[in-house]
């Protein structure tokens, strides 16, 4: 690896004008598993690395009247280690238990996950579909950004120089609500995502007909997408498996998959079409209460 | 060049001190710093497993950690499994099933077991086999590996109750 300076600021000021004075020379660090390779195979080569895992609100996970702030640097096992979030918020627990083996969920942050801004990054659909807004520092103003506006291409996201990722947001969750993350991958484990599907499905009080649902689809696309339209149409339909089947149809006409060693574009299409109707089904299984037969990483 | 650091770690239970530079991992800070060449470099990209160690009582891939993240961590590597000479539970079970061959992976799935054991003293083999997806092994087709942990759960279920 090339030869670098390393900073572990314990306070988001120091950060950012450690990040700002370093002339887009320095690289954040969270936990690693990402950048690390990256700087190995000198893909990146920072003069600087800002470890962000001892700023205190990157570390923070707690529930309050604005919904759910998931600092950037908090890890896979804690999100999925808090009950709170496996029962309300499960999309973001399945994507984080499916994340790299054990060994990678002890380090791979949330906000790694997103600034990486791969197109097959497994918790950003998840986001999306739970309508996470990141919260962005830096020398200026803090603002807010949704989600599924933050990645803008392979690798680039909105962040500006001297601006850092501080949390992720999440709205309560209303009631008669359920959410799910599953993506298709050749192998079992350890793979990345042929196409991965967050959805999150609010039911109305007689839990047949659907108020509210987002869809959102990772790898088949230069980013990970918010299914807009599929999600504003399934607002007021039967919770049915025609009316998951027909939003996996139209889910699938606005991908644009690409071939590649994991799957051509036409099975990316197809797969888009097929997990959509399944995860809609599962986050309207969760929304009723009941248990769905699915166990994260296992199927 | 830059400087190198001077970072201190409990390691195995010792304080340790040594001098590094920012960009060496973990992993080589302890194979040639520190002389602890259990831990085994397989891809350095944290896909095999090989260099798994506890870092602060999490399983980490010590290729993907720099050193200088671990001041004032607690780090325990292979070399504090056995004790006193003797293997544990987990390690005699390897010998035993005849869960290795050439034994590169041994040291990371060992260290990954005696974590997933610590979480959970009697899981199914679906649970083993979740648990151990970040440890790949070339040589022995996993079922001998899955059956080691096995017993080892085992036999430590049965100590415990035996008090
Ligand atoms: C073996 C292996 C398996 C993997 N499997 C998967 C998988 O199945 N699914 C998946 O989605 N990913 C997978 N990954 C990729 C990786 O683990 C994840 O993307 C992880 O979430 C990255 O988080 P990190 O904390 O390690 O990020 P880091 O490597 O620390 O950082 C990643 C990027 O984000 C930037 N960054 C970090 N924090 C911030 C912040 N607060 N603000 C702004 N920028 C920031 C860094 O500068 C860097 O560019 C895998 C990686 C490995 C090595
Ligand atoms: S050497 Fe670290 S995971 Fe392979
Ligand atoms: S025994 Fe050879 S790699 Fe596992």
């Amino acid at each position: 690896m090339h030869a670098f300076e390393y900073s572990a600021p314990h306070s988001l000021s120091d950060a950012v004008s450690l990040l700002s004075q370093a002339n887009g020379n320095a690289k954040l660090l969270a936990g690693g598993t990402d950048l690390i390779d990256q700087m190995r195979t000198g893909r990146f080569r920072p003069a600087l690395v800002i470890d962000v895992k001892k700023l205190a609100e990157l570390n923070l996970l707690e529930f309050d009247s604005d919904g759910l702030h998931v600092g950037a640097a908090v890890t896979c096992y804690r999100i999925y280690d808090e009950p709170d979030i496996a029962n309300d918020y499960t999309a973001l627990a399945d994507a984080c238990h499916i994340i790299g083996g054990v060994q990678i969920q002890s380090r791979a942050s949330m906000g790694g996950n997103l600034c990486n801004s791969g197109p097959a990054a497994d918790s950003t659909p998840a986001m999306i579909a739970l309508g996470g807004h990141c919260v962005i520092v830096g020398p200026g103003e803090t603002r807010q950004v949704p989600v599924e506006d933050f990645c803008t291409a392979p690798g680039k996201n909105v962040l500006e120089r001297g601006e850092l990722l501080a949390e992720i947001l999440f709205p309560p969750r209303p009631a008669n609500s359920g959410s799910h993350y599953r993506r298709l991958i050749p192998r079992n484990e350890m793979d990345i995502a042929v196409v991965g599907v967050g959805a999150s499905v609010e039911l109305d009080e007689d839990k047949q007909t659907i108020k509210s649902a987002r869809v959102a689809l990772g790898a088949v696309a230069p980013t990970p997408l918010f299914a807009k339209d599929v999600s504003e149409s399934l607002a007021g339909k039967s919770a049915t498996d025609e009316t998951f089947a027909a939003a996996g149809e139209a889910a699938r006409q606005i991908v644009s998959p690409i071939d590649d060693m994991r799957g051509t574009a036409d099975y990316r299409k197809h797969i888009t079409g097929v997990l959509v109707k399944r995860v809609l089904a599962a986050a309207t299984a969760r929304a009723r209460g009941e248990t769905i037969n699915y166990k994260a990483g296992r199927d | 060049m830059s400087d190198k650091q001077v970072i201190s770690f409990e390691l195995n239970g010792e304080c340790v001190e040594f001098l590094c530079e920012p960009r060496q991992t973990l992993l080589e800070v302890l194979r040639d710093t520190l002389h602890l060449t259990g831990s085994k470099e397989g891809c350095s990209n944290g896909n095999c497993g090989a260099c798994t160690v506890l870092l602060d009582g999490r399983p980490v891939v010590s290729c993907l950690v720099l050193a200088v993240e671990c001041e004032d961590a607690r780090v325990r590597t292979i070399e504090s499994v056995a004790c006193d000479g003797a293997l544990d539970e987990v390690q005699s079970a390897f010998l035993e099933g005849a869960a290795l061959q050439c034994g590169i992976c041994t040291p990371g799935f060992i260290v990954q077991a005696e974590a997933l054991l610590d979480a959970n003293p009697n899981p199914s083999e679906d649970d083993i086999r979740f648990y151990l997806a970040g440890n790949l092994c070339r040589c022995t087709g996993y079922d001998k590996i899955v059956r080691a942990v096995q017993s080892a759960a085992e036999k430590r279920r049965e100590a415990t109750a035996a008090g």
